[in-house]
């Protein structure tokens, strides 16, 4: 019996939102497997709501579906109560789409989209009947994998993931169904051989291939167990996302879910450079869709969808090439069934953006969110996020005159050389973007949402030791006190506890990971859902483990540690992220490379990637349209312009590794 | 009334299966959505959020099945009634069933005013959700109906009170295990007691199957089928499909 759906519908009946569970949206695939066909597992370890939008999932799902070798299914987490339900009533994770065992599947893929959803990944592994720790799993365990920013440092999971999959995943999940088909018209014997042969895969990281050595608490060297497996693992990257046009059948919920419209993808990587993300180091280079395909892509989702609202997503949106025309086009193409609304999530900080914004939300204009991220212009050097204050107000005010009356603004706090100054900066910022409001309507009211900062993997801020619990805090309250007597500023925060347990785990090694299993055996799943966080059962486990979570968290890293992810590489030098941290210290901004000439990160470099942006001319904008007007300070330092590259200085397991500054 | 309406069309549809999990509001944002999918032609109201003009009948709770659901919706134009079923239902989640389609009479109450019985075939298991005996129904039913009143315990915004319940009851049933004389349709495994009921809906006053098991006695249910939907008006029975609507569109109006 393959399909538990009599068995699970009874369960239905007593849980919140059981349409979670019954799958049958438009685009949903009919699942047909079979003896010769290797089936996926496609999970996302939070709600249904939070995991079905996800474009990375759905794409895989529809590549492995059009091949003859593969078959995919969904599963998202349960929630609490029909956790709960099913281990009472001894029943597995299963999928919705067919409603088959979890544990039927022939690999289960998890997306690692953040570091707080781990425990999760141990309830679900564990739920589809499957043990959580890799050495526990034998040959008719299905092989588990994760995918995702977060995989990039995967050594928190390293004892639970039998492989990860560093980079984008398109084209690498086939070679992954050659080797796990293989396996099992072998019989499916031997895991250790198949685990090795996914190892041998560009862009598959197979942890148990490698060994950490220690030198009391620092990692002393990765060591390959096997000759043939590479010392470092290299991410995997499309060349041309023309090549991919997908989802090509964007699923529609029949329950509402986040980002609950038309996605389309139109570029992928950013190298605006700013430090502190994470998200615009490991996805480069940039690689525009043209945009020819970008309309067909919109006019044929939305009229499979039914969607009135289209999200054309990236890192920052605004930036691509002809950005205006290809959204008058959009608008221009509609034929009037009550309209459809465009939306461009991560909006650059100036008044070009304001244009386009008012050009696309005729009808519907309800807020406009900006993220300068630092409260001053010293502190916005430091990150690289080149925006200028008049940037900002003139963005604001061409808002609030075409018609917006609410502002949400985004901030970090906690970042490299914040003082107080900077903090107060933010409300300063938001006072005045009032005022502004305020010549226009009396009703102007401005969000402004801080989280702390959280230093990860790859980025040139890797080194910077996470400001503590009580710091975070006390910076959030210094904001409070200030902004209290102004009503019309709204002030949100994440809280710093669980900022505190995501920077465990976001530079964390091999030994975080019994943490990770601690608190999810305590029952800490849903770590992202306030009600269900608590960073006293965190810190209980690492007493248990006796790991001093502030030596991960709160400590500097110095020029030549080995860190644990030294032996995953994507593409950025380890010598350009060290003088990219020494140039945020200085207070020196870096443009950007799409438009000006290039500063050798690595990644072009190493992987034989190039641009792929349409127009050679910077958008015109502000400051950080053009990236030329950075006269206040924002020069490029010179020692940053010719990097020297020797692969071989930069091989990170060896003692010296990657530190050539 | 229809103020300004041009080509108001009643639909009947069935919601069967897996999709009874989903909620009254989710059903009515993937029929609006198929309407677009399909490209009908949809009025939508004025004003600062345009809205598509489609109104919905009395509201199924998720979990329930029905044969005979109705939704109220405008065109600016006039549609093809015949192909309409299968043209929208092709763009339904499955078990969405749109079963007919007529063109409304302008001054056509609301369906929500207008329905004043639905039909019921309702499962009854204890309250450990075990099938309930058949005996234990068939005394319960009996008594239910030689009473005068009959309590139900409704909780509303966080209120609780107390609602006679017993004037809405019209008609009470239930049938053997397996052997289902005059049950149209089986919806649940075959062990338990069918009950089926008729209701009178009085606006705000209406009572659900479930309240009408707990007030007779020990008993509950987490699914069942509306059969029927009934308007009644100057003594006649009327199917809403065929209560206010009109044989087919015209071909021209003036306005």
């Amino acid at each position: 019996m393959s399909d538990l759906w009599p068995r699970i519908e009874p369960l239905l009946a007593k849980v919140e939102k059981p349409a979670r569970y019954i799958g049958m949206e438009r685009g949903a695939q009919v699942p047909a497997h079979g003896p010769g066909k290797v089936a996926w597992l496609l999970l996302y370890p939070d709600t249904y709501e939070i995991g079905l939008p996800n474009q990375g999932l759905q794409i895989l799902y529809e590549i492995l579906n059009e091949r003859d070798d593969a078959v995919a299914e969904r599963s998202y987490a349960p929630w609490r109560d029909l956790d709960a339900a099913l281990r009472a009533a001894g029943l597995p994770l299963f999928s919705v789409d067919s409603h088959r065992a979890a544990g039927d599947f022939d690999l289960l893929a998890f997306n690692l989209s953040a570091e707080l959803v781990y425990t999760n990944v141990l309830n679900l592994v564990d739920l589809a009947g499957v043990p959580v720790r890799n050495e526990d799993r034998t040959n008719e365990h299905p092989i588990v994998i994760a995918g995702g920013h977060a995989a990039f440092n995967p050594e928190p999971l390293a004892e639970y993931v039998d492989a990860f999959v560093i980079g984008e995943g398109e084209e690498v999940v086939a070679e992954i169904t050659e080797v796990v088909g293989a396996w099992k018209r072998g019989g499916q014997a031997d895991r250790e051989h198949v685990l090795h042969d996914l190892a041998t895969i560009p862009g598959v990281y197979v942890p148990a291939m490698y060994d950490i050595e220690y030198d009391g608490p620092r990692i002393a060297a990765v060591v390959p167990r096997y000759p043939d497996i590479a010392d470092r693992v290299d991410k995997r990257t499309v060349a041309d996302l023309d090549e991919w046009p997908y989802p090509k059948q964007q699923l529609v919920p029949l329950i509402e879910v986040v980002h609950d419209r038309l996605n389309v993808e139109i570029f992928r990587g950013c190298t605006r450079g700013c430090r502190f993300c994470q998200a615009g180091m490991i996805t480069r280079p940039v690689r525009e869709r043209s945009a020819e395909q970008v309309r067909t892509m919109v006019e044929q989702g939305l009229r499979r969808t039914g969607y009135d609202e289209v999200a054309l997503t990236s890192l920052s949106s605004a930036d691509f090439s002809g950005i205006d025309r290809v959204v008058a086009g959009i608008v221009d193409d509609q034929d009037g069934t009550g309209g459809v609304s465009v939306s461009l999530p991560s909006l650059r900080v100036d008044a070009f953006t304001v244009g386009i914004a008012s050009e696309i939300q005729k009808v519907r204009r309800t807020g406009l969110t900006f993220a300068p991220e630092a409260g001053s212009w010293r502190l916005r050097q430091v990150i690289n996020k080149l925006v200028l204050e008049e940037d900002l107000y003139a963005a604001v005010d061409a808002a609030y005159s075409q018609g917006w009356r609410r502002m949400k603004l985004y901030f970090l706090t906690g970042l490299p050389t914040e003082v107080d100054s900077d903090t107060m900066g933010i409300a300063e910022l938001a006072k005045n973007c009032v005022q502004i409001g305020r010549r226009h309507t009396k009703q102007a009211s401005v969000t402004v949402s801080v989280g702390g900062f959280v230093p990860k993997a790859h980025t040139p801020f890797m080194w910077f030791g996470q400001n503590g619990v009580e710091e975070l805090q006390r910076k959030i309250r210094m904001l409070r006190d200030d902004l209290r007597p102004h009503r019309q500023v709204n002030l949100k925060w994440h809280d710093p506890e669980a900022t505190y347990a995501e920077g465990l785990m976001s530079r964390g090694d091999r030994r975080v990971g019994r943490v990770v299993e601690r608190v999810w055996r305590a029952g800490g799943t849903f770590q992202e859902w306030s009600e269900f966080f608590a960073l006293d059962r965190w810190l209980e486990a690492c007493a248990a483990e006796g790991i001093d979570p502030d030596w991960y968290v709160t400590r500097h890293r110095d020029e030549h540690e080995i860190l644990p992810w030294d032996h995953i590489a994507a593409g950025l030098h380890k010598d350009f992220l060290w003088q990219d941290w020494r140039a945020a210290l200085a207070e020196h901004g870096l443009p950007d490379c799409r438009w000006t000439p290039c500063y050798d990160c690595g990644v072009c470099t190493d992987y034989a990637l190039e641009h792929v942006v349409a127009s050679p001319t910077a958008p015109a904008g502000g400051s950080q349209g053009t990236g030329q007007d950075l006269s206040r300070g924002g020069e490029v330092p010179v020692t940053l312009l010719p990097t020297p590259r020797s692969r071989e200085a930069a091989k990170p397991t060896s003692a010296t590794a990657g530190v050539s500054a | 009334m229809r103020g300004g309406a041009q080509f108001p069309v009643r639909l009947q549809y069935s919601k069967r299966g897996k999709v009874r999990f989903l909620g009254h509001r989710d059903v009515a944002r993937n029929i609006e959505r198929a309407f677009r999918i399909q490209r009908f032609p949809l009025a939508f109201s004025e004003g600062f959020s345009p809205h598509p003009k489609i109104s919905f009948g009395l509201a199924l709770t998720t979990g329930f099945e029905s044969d005979d659901e109705y939704l109220d919706v405008e065109f600016v134009e006039a549609v093809d009634l015949e192909a309409l079923p299968s043209v929208l239902t092709a763009a339904l989640p499955p078990g969405i069933t749109v079963l007919g389609a007529a063109a409304l009479d302008e001054r056509a109450p609301a369906l929500q005013e207008a329905v004043t019985a639905v039909e019921w075939e309702v499962p009854v298991t204890d309250l450990d959700g075990s099938a309930a005996t058949l005996g234990a129904v068939e005394a319960a039913i009996a008594a239910a109906l030689a009473a005068e009143h009959l309590e139900c315990t409704k909780v509303r915004k966080g209120r609780t009170s107390i609602d006679d319940i017993r004037p809405v009851i019209r008609r009470l049933a239930v049938v053997e295990p397996g052997a289902a004389p005059g049950v149209t349709s089986v919806v649940a495994p075959m062990v338990m007691p069918m009950v089926t009921m008729e209701l009178a809906t009085v606006l705000g006053k209406g009572a659900k199957p479930g309240e009408v098991l707990a007030a007779i006695g020990p008993f509950t249910t987490d699914r069942g089928l509306r059969t029927h939907q009934w308007i009644e008006r100057d003594g006649m029975r009327i199917a809403p499909l065929h209560a206010d609507t009109r044989p087919r569109v015209p071909q021209a109006r003036a306005s």
